[in-house]
């Protein structure tokens, strides 16, 4: 065996055919479909072929931002198509939620600011084209859902309990205290996800970013020590978006005197 | 006997006083230049069918809507320059389903009045339930139980008006009269009462004065007195049976 064989083996390379194996795969959930008559054939086909293009692209492209002579504001010009391509994603999940598309891009630019300003603020780690991409996406990514969750269940939240909030409202309590109870249910639904995740790695399932670098040939520890911190940056970031989220928007279901508008009902 | 009536009878300024008053929601015009008063110390009736605006017109009292056109005024005053959230506290509102928040009762006269502890008993004592009550989940309490203690939980903020939405419409008899006995029983102590109602007998029962209203306008005092004597006014939709 040669020593290009032997890497092969210990890090997880994965060459052309590697790739095409890997295909195999998903053939086998394309046969259960066929089986069961899920009907889910060329979904699965289909999802699979634009996922490598969509990834081949990708990582064409971070090879030429990756590149030292490209400036890292190409990075950051990267972070922001990021974040507004979410904002328009949330939009397009959320269609009863007033305002959707305004308050995803200030949650989503909110929490992109505070948690990389935390980790490269606090020099956990080094500010450059292959770190800030990548964390970038990690906050965006796991903060979508989240969004989605906490603003669909505000809007849910103040449409179902309409008579309760506007029985705080005549008591002379603020829009802002009467809404407090709903907005902190909503955020909990939104959070509890991330924090159960939290709670099961390493027990349940090794993270993405982890098994990556262990695949990658890293040590262990050091895997584990990325991976941590990715873990606290993804909870962080979905606490501050949730939070935004869930706050902007029970300001917007209330007038500047203190009345809750009527939200129109939107087919989901 | 209509909104004017309580007026002449010699009770003072109105406490509340609807002024040329539009409501419109979108497209659908809810109040029409409606005109009327609402008297201290005594129970003011908002009757009409179904659809006929009484609830927004309620709903303006506290600011929980607001007029389109016109001006609804709390003791001269223009309501729209009133600090809202303390308006709402001198103008009480008890809702069409009680409303009782998650928690204990005693957890939810916290809410209306965070420091009034030593009222609590006094309050539910007053509405009849009994004192020791206050440690009972709100879900517990049977439909006219709760909406006593919503009534108890809104006269803990003092008010000097009490707007009564239709509180019955989910009340069996029993608990019907003994909530109307509670409203009669605040106006005579001197409480604006202010009460919506279809229900031509609870009409009859508890109204010193009444306010017609038919798609959106206050009926003519002639239509207002067929309406009320139960013969072909404006419209018969909703007319509640007399108890």
């Amino acid at each position: 065996m040669t020593s290009a064989a032997t890497t092969t083996v210990t890090t997880g390379y994965v060459g052309w055919l590697g790739l095409v194996a890997s295909l195999s795969l998903v053939g086998i959930a394309v046969a259960i479909s066929i089986w069961q008559h899920l009907g889910l054939e060329r979904s699965l086909i289909w999802a699979s072929v634009r996922a490598i293009v969509q990834l081949l692209a990708v990582g064409a492209l971070l090879a030429v931002v990756f590149s030292p002579h490209v400036p890292l504001i190409a990075s950051w010009a990267w972070v922001l198509f990021m974040v507004v391509f979410a904002a328009d994603t949330i939009r397009r999940r959320a269609p009863e939620v007033p305002g959707a598309l305004g308050l995803a891009l200030m949650s989503l630019g909110l929490a992109t600011v505070v948690c990389l300003g935390v980790l490269f603020g606090l020099r956990i780690f080094p500010l450059n084209a292959r770190t800030l991409i990548p964390l970038a996406g990690m906050v965006v990514g796991n903060s979508l859902t989240a969004t989605v969750v906490a603003a669909r269940r505000v809007v849910a939240e103040f449409t179902d309990k309409r008579a309760e909030v506007e029985a705080r409202l005549a008591l002379g309590i603020s829009s802002r205290d009467s809404a407090r109870p709903y907005v902190r249910d909503a955020l909990r639904t939104a959070m509890i996800s991330q924090i159960e995740s939290t709670k099961a790695v390493g027990l349940v399932f090794l993270p993405g970013a982890m098994t990556g670098l262990i695949l990658a040939g890293e040590k262990p520890l050091q895997a584990v020590l990325v991976q941590a911190a990715v873990m606290f940056l993804i909870l962080g970031a979905v606490a501050t978006t949730a939070a935004a989220m869930s706050l902007g928007l029970s300001r917007r279901l209330f007038t500047p005197d203190h009345r809750l508008v009527r939200l129109a009902r939107v087919a989901t | 006997m209509t909104g004017q009536d309580a007026e002449d009878q010699g009770t003072g300024a109105p406490v509340l006083a609807f002024e040329e008053v539009c409501v419109r929601f979108g497209d659908t015009e809810v109040l029409r230049s409606v005109t009327a008063d609402v008297a201290d110390a005594r129970v003011t009736v908002l009757a009409g069918p179904s659809g006929s605006g009484k609830t927004t017109l309620l709903r303006l009292c506290n600011r929980l809507e607001v007029p389109s056109g016109g001006t609804v005024r709390f003791r001269g005053d223009d309501l729209a320059l009133l600090d809202p959230l303390a308006l709402r506290r001198r103008v009480g509102m008890v809702f069409q389903r009680p409303t009782l928040f998650p928690g204990t009762i005693a957890e939810n006269f916290a809410v209306a009045a965070p420091d009034g502890g030593a009222e609590y008993e006094r309050q539910l004592v007053a509405v009849g339930l009994p004192g020791d009550w206050l440690d009972r989940p709100a879900d517990e309490l049977s439909g006219g139980e709760a909406q006593r203690a919503c009534l108890a939980r809104t006269l803990l903020t003092g008010p000097e008006v009490l707007l009564m939405d239709e509180p019955t419409s989910s009340l069996d008899p029993a608990a019907t009269r003994t909530l109307e006995a509670l409203g009669v029983g605040l106006a005579r102590s001197g409480l604006a009462v202010l009460w919506v109602s279809h229900d031509l007998g609870q009409v009859r029962r508890i109204a010193d004065a009444c306010i017609v209203l038919h798609e959106g306008r206050v009926a003519d005092s002639a239509d207002a007195a067929d309406y009320l004597a139960d013969r072909d006014g404006p419209g018969d939709a909703g007319r509640g049976g007399t108890p």
